[in-house]
């Protein structure tokens, strides 16, 4: 049950993208298409899982002084073996990604998850923990992407959806990141504030009903 | 001298590191609130980035390639950025206080700058000379620089501004970014 909670909270409660604006840097470049916001959700969740569990797993192994070089190096190790299986399974997406598959190493996310959870938990949540935190990254990222295509491209996955003619060209350019990105959060903090003015009416309809008749 | 300048202006302006290549978005959205540490951050990854760019070249040339480990790129390069990183806060600490006393907060930060390991892996990608490489990282501290001080002028006005609660915070610092990303499109057609 706690197992499936660790899992769970990557996805909503605590988005690393939407709620924790971490990770900011490939989620903006690579969003181009939606084709890429889920390879690199993928790559980045391989790196994530293994990372983590290697780290859980020696937590009691790393002095505490150096811990912080050790993890870059775990980290890193992984990289290289996404970057390679990559290169080798899946050339076009390779080029597609670019630098941004090297730079999966200094992804705040990962750092932040091996300091925050993995060094404090044992493997099995911390597996738990990368798989969550790797599709709420990977949700987040199509979701940014879809908006970007449908609008800049008039296409979803390569299909056309819409007449490509009437599409806003400046979505897939580097300003369409921060436009869609801005409006997500947006979007989010709206949705709190309602939620959150909803429970005070729930919980005060008295106090409510007497400043509405004042 | 030609190519070196065409090197800068093509950094700063055309291919600004941040707003169209999103290297270092995240000391850019996080350090950007007030002007001062604006420009000590811009400072500091200036200094990292050229000094980075120079290491990481000397490392690949003559330990990666010598060796033929240059799928090693990625573990190397990080493991060099983040001792340097170090070092440079070391030697700063020990012979320039004053130095130590701006910059040294933000030094830890730029370990996890993407833009710094992004423009190390760049400078090979494109297969520069030395002086290119140094020229080249130089270039793109500034260009950091620039984004992030603009950036920074026009958030602090934003705090007087009348904005809508949910734009509060970081939508709102997202959409200024966009709006100086477009801006920056205008010097595509420079070079």
């Amino acid at each position: 049950m706690s197992l499936w909670k660790e899992f769970s909270k990557g996805i909503l409660r605590e988005n690393p993208l939407f709620v924790l604006v971490l990770g900011t840097c490939p989620s903006l470049a690579i969003t181009t298409s939606v084709e890429n916001g889920i390879g690199m959700g993928v790559a980045f969740s391989g790196v994530l899982l293994g990372s983590n569990i290697v780290i859980s797993a020696l937590r009691k192994v790393i002095p505490d002084s150096i811990r912080i070089p050790s993890y870059i190096v775990i980290i890193a190790t992984f990289v290289t073996m996404v970057e390679m299986l990559l290169h080798a399974y899946s050339p076009s997406l390779f080029e597609s990604l670019g630098v941004f598959i090297p730079l999966i190493v200094v992804n705040c996310i990962i750092l932040g998850r091996a300091e925050a959870f993995a060094n404090k938990n044992g493997v099995m949540p911390s597996i738990m923990d990368a798989l969550g935190m790797g599709v709420g990254f990977t949700l987040a990222l199509v979701i940014i992407s879809t908006f970007r295509e449908v609008l800049g491209a008039g296409t979803f996955l390569g299909y056309p959806v819409m007449d490509s003619a009437q599409s806003a060209i400046i979505m897939i350019l580097p300003p369409g990141g921060f436009i869609t990105l801005g409006c997500i959060l947006a979007f989010l903090n709206k949705m709190k504030d309602v939620k959150a003015a909803r429970k005070t009416t729930l919980n005060q309809p008295v106090a409510q009903q007497q400043l509405s008749s004042n | 001298m030609q190519e070196m300048i065409l090197i800068i202006i093509a950094a700063v302006f055309v291919n600004n590191i941040v707003l169209t290549q999103f290297l270092g978005c995240c000391p850019f959205l996080g350090v950007s609130k007030k002007l001062s540490s604006a420009i000590g951050m811009g400072a500091a990854v200036t200094f990292v980035l050229t000094l980075a760019s120079v290491i990481t070249y000397l490392v690949q040339i003559f330990i990666l390639e010598q060796y033929e480990i240059v799928y090693l790129q990625t573990i190397a390069f990080i493991l060099v950025i983040a001792a340097l990183v170090q070092f440079v806060e070391m030697v700063i600490k020990k012979y320039s206080p004053d130095l130590y006393k701006a910059l040294g907060v933000y030094l830890p930060l730029i370990t996890t700058n993407c833009a710094v390991l992004g423009v190390a892996i760049i400078n090979i990608q494109k297969s520069y000379g030395f002086l290119q490489t140094m020229v080249n990282g130089f270039a793109n501290g500034l260009s950091f620089t620039v984004a992030l001080i603009l950036f920074a002028g026009i958030r602090e006005r934003l705090e007087d501004a009348d904005v809508p609660k949910s734009m509060q915070g970081m939508p709102i610092a997202l959409v200024t970014a966009a709006l100086m990303s477009i801006a920056f499109l205008g010097f595509t057609g420079l070079l």
